[in-house]
C-alpha cells in the first residue's frame, strides 16, 4: 500500500512502476468478453434466421415458378383457355401491372417530390406539423380501404360497379404518394445546407437553388426512393382485384374496361386450383393453374429485380463523384 | 470597381432574440476589414447581414440600415438575390458543389442562374477567376474532375474562385481559414493582398495574427454575457487597435488577458 501511494506521489520516477502499468494494462475483462461473444453470436444468428424465409422463398418460386416460364407464357393472353388446357400466359397482366404502375408512378411521384420539398425547404408551423401527421397516418392506410375509396371515388363518376384500370392506378397511388414522401424529405434532409448557402451566396434565386443544387445532389437517393415505393405497390392485390377486376384479355386502355396484373393473376389462377381432366383427355394438364400462378410470380420477383438494377444505374449515375 | 459599406444603427434579431445590438461602421473600399471578437459575439452573423444571407434562416430579421454606396440594402424595392450578386461570400468550410467538376464550380454562379454563356467566354471567366485565386497552376490540367477531390485549402480557394466569377463589387469572408492548416492559410492571405486591389473585403478571422497581418482596418466585437447581444467595441487601423486601442476591453482582448 505505502509503496503505491510512493509509486503516485512520485509521478516522473516511473521506471520501477512500468511492471505496474504492463500488468494494468493486460489485465481483460473477463464478463465484456463473454458478453461481446453472445452478443455476437445473436446478431449473426438474427441474420441467419431472416435469410431463411428469404431465401426459401425465392427457391421455391424459382424453382415452382421455371416449370411453367417460357418465352411462349410471356408473350399470349388468357383468352379463350380454359379448363386444364395446356397453353395460356400473362402477357395480358404484365401490360396490366406496368401500365397500372407507371400511371400510379406518374401521379405519385409529382405529388410526393412537390410536398418533400415543401416540407423540407419551405415548411415551417401548423401546416407542416399537419401535414407529415397526414403522411404519417396515410402510410398506415390498409391497401384495401385505399382501393375501396377509388373504387367508390370512380362509381360517383362512371356509375356503380365500374372497373377501369386507372381506378386502380389511383388506388395504387394513395399508398405510393406518403412512401415517396417520406424517402424525398429524408433524402432532401440529407443535403448540406452548405451548399444552399453557398448557391444562395452567388446570387442564385431560390427555386433554382432546390432545382440545380438539392435535387441534383439528391437525384440518386430519390431515384432509390421511388423505386422502392414501386416495388412496394407492384405487388398489391387486393385494391387492384376491386378497381380494375380481372380479364383474360390484353388491354391497354387504362380509360377502358378491366385491366389484368401479375398478382390479381396469381390469385385467380390459385382460387381455380386444380382441375379434373378425362382420363382419355392426354392434352389436359390437371395442376395447369397452380403452374400459371407460380411462372406468374416468378415473372413479377423478376420484374422488381430488373427496377432494382435499374436503381442502382442511375444511382451509379448521378451520384457526386469524388476523383 | 470596389464599393463602400456604410451601416447604421443595425439590429439583428433572430426571431425575438436580439443578436446584435446598434452597429454604425464604415467600410472603405478597396481595403481589408477585419472583424475579431470572442466566439458568439455576432460578428459572423453581422457579417451576414451584408449580403442578406441572414435572412436566410427562418425567423431572422434585421431593422437599420446598410448602404452600399449610399443605397440601403434593405430598402423595399432592393432584391435579395441582386444584393448576393454584387456582395460574394466565402464560407467557413470550403463547401464546392459535389456534383460538379472543378470548372463548373467556378461557372456555378452562371450556370445555376440558366445563364447562357460562349464556350470561349467560360473558358475565359474560368482561367481569369482561377488565376485570381491562385489556383489555375494547381488544377488547370484537371479541370474536369470533380472539385471534391481537391484538397481543403485548394477547395477553399476554389470557392473564392466561384465567387469573384461572378464579379461582385465586395467580398465576405467568414473564417475563410479556420479549417486549413499554416500553408494554405498563408496563401489564402497572399490572395486576400492581390484581391484588396479590385474588391472590398471583410473577413471574420479568430485569428488575431491573421487580422493583423492582412487587415486596414479591424472591427473589435463583444458580448456582456450570455442571451445578451453582441456590440461593436471599437473599430479603427489595424495598427491602432492592436497598438493603443481606446478601449479596456479591447487592449483586454487582443493582449489575450480577456475574460
Amino acid at each position: 500500500m505505502s509503496t503505491t501511494t510512493q509509486a503516485r506521489t512520485a509521478g516522473p520516477v516511473a521506471s520501477p512502476g512500468s511492471d505496474e502499468v504492463r500488468a494494468m494494462l493486460r489485465t481483460s475483462d473477463v464478463s465484456r468478453k463473454r458478453v461481446n461473444r453472445v452478443m455476437k453470436v445473436l446478431v449473426h444468428a438474427a441474420f441467419a434466421t431472416a435469410m431463411v424465409p428469404l431465401l426459401w422463398l425465392l427457391y421455391t418460386v424459382v424453382v415452382r415458378g421455371a416449370a411453367r416460364l417460357s418465352p411462349y407464357f410471356l408473350t399470349v393472353s388468357m383468352r379463350g383457355v380454359f379448363g386444364g388446357i395446356d397453353a395460356g400466359g400473362v402477357y395480358h397482366a404484365m401490360v396490366g401491372t406496368v401500365m397500372i404502375t407507371l400511371i400510379a408512378t406518374v401521379i405519385s411521384v409529382p405529388i410526393g417530390l412537390f410536398t418533400a420539398i415543401y416540407l423540407v425547404e419551405y415548411g415551417k408551423g401548423p401546416l407542416a406539423r399537419a401535414l407529415t401527421f397526414f403522411v404519417d397516418v396515410m402510410t398506415g392506410i390498409p391497401s384495401i380501404v385505399a382501393g375501396l375509396f377509388s373504387f367508390t371515388l370512380f362509381s360517383l363518376f362512371f356509375g356503380p360497379g365500374v372497373r377501369l384500370g386507372i381506378a386502380a392506378s389511383v388506388a395504387v397511388s394513395v399508398l405510393m404518394i406518403p412512401v415517396v414522401v417520406r424517402s424525398c424529405e429524408e433524402m432532401l434532409r440529407l443535403v448540406p445546407n452548405e451548399l444552399r448557402e453557398a448557391a444562395l451566396a452567388l446570387g442564385v434565386p431560390r427555386w433554382l437553388v432546390i432545382v440545380k443544387v438539392v435535387l441534383r445532389t439528391s437525384v440518386a437517393g430519390i431515384t432509390t426512393g421511388v423505386l422502392l415505393a414501386v416495388a412496394r405497390v407492384i405487388g398489391e392485390t387486393a385494391p387492384i382485384l376491386i378497381t380494375a377486376g380481372f380479364a383474360d384479355s390484353i388491354n391497354f386502355n387504362p380509360f377502358e374496361g378491366r385491366m389484368m396484373t401479375l398478382p390479381v393473376f396469381i390469385y385467380t389462377q390459385y382460387r381455380v386450383g386444380l382441375v379434373p381432366c378425362a382420363p382419355s383427355d392426354l392434352a389436359c394438364v390437371p395442376d395447369v393453374n397452380v403452374l400459371r400462378a407460380w411462372a406468374a410470380a416468378l415473372t413479377l420477383i423478376v420484374i422488381v429485380v430488373i427496377l432494382n438494377l435499374l436503381g442502382r444505374l442511375v444511382t451509379r449515375l448521378f451520384a457526386p463523384k469524388l476523383r | 470597381m470596389s464599393q463602400r459599406i456604410d451601416v447604421t444603427d443595425l439590429n439583428i434579431y433572430y426571431g425575438d432574440f436580439l443578436a446584435v445590438e446598434g452597429v454604425s461602421m464604415a467600410i472603405q473600399p478597396s481595403s481589408v476589414t477585419a472583424f475579431i471578437g470572442p466566439s458568439g459575439c455576432g460578428k459572423s452573423t453581422f457579417l451576414r447581414t451584408l449580403n442578406r444571407m441572414h435572412e436566410v434562416i427562418p425567423g431572422a430579421r434585421v431593422d437599420g440600415k446598410v448602404e452600399l454606396e449610399g443605397v440601403d440594402l434593405y430598402g423595399p424595392d432592393i432584391d435579395p438575390v441582386a444584393v448576393r450578386r454584387n456582395v460574394g461570400m466565402v464560407f467557413q468550410r470550403p463547401n464546392p458543389f459535389p456534383t460538379m467538376s472543378i470548372r463548373d464550380n467556378v461557372l456555378a454562379g452562371v450556370k445555376l442562374n440558366n445563364k447562357k454563356i460562349a464556350k470561349s467566354e467560360a473558358d475565359e471567366l474560368v482561367e481569369s477567376s482561377l488565376r485570381g485565386a491562385n489556383l489555375w497552376n494547381e488544377v488547370k490540367d484537371r479541370l474536369h474532375k470533380p472539385g471534391s477531390g481537391l484538397s481543403g485549402g485548394q477547395q477553399q480557394r476554389l470557392c473564392i474562385a466561384r465567387a469573384i466569377a461572378v464579379k461582385p463589387q465586395v467580398l465576405l469572408m467568414d473564417e475563410p481559414c479556420s479549417a486549413l492548416d499554416p500553408i494554405s492559410t498563408l496563401a489564402i492571405e497572399d490572395l486576400i493582398q492581390q484581391l484588396k486591389t479590385s474588391y472590398t473585403i471583410v473577413i471574420v478571422t479568430h485569428n488575431m495574427q491573421q487580422a493583423a497581418r492582412v487587415s486596414d482596418k479591424t472591427a473589435f466585437f463583444n458580448i456582456a454575457g450570455t442571451g445578451k447581444p453582441g456590440r461593436l467595441i471599437e473599430m479603427d487601423d489595424t495598427a491602432t487597435i492592436f497598438s493603443a486601442p481606446q478601449q479596456k476591453a479591447t487592449e483586454d482582448y487582443v493582449s489575450g488577458r480577456f475574460g
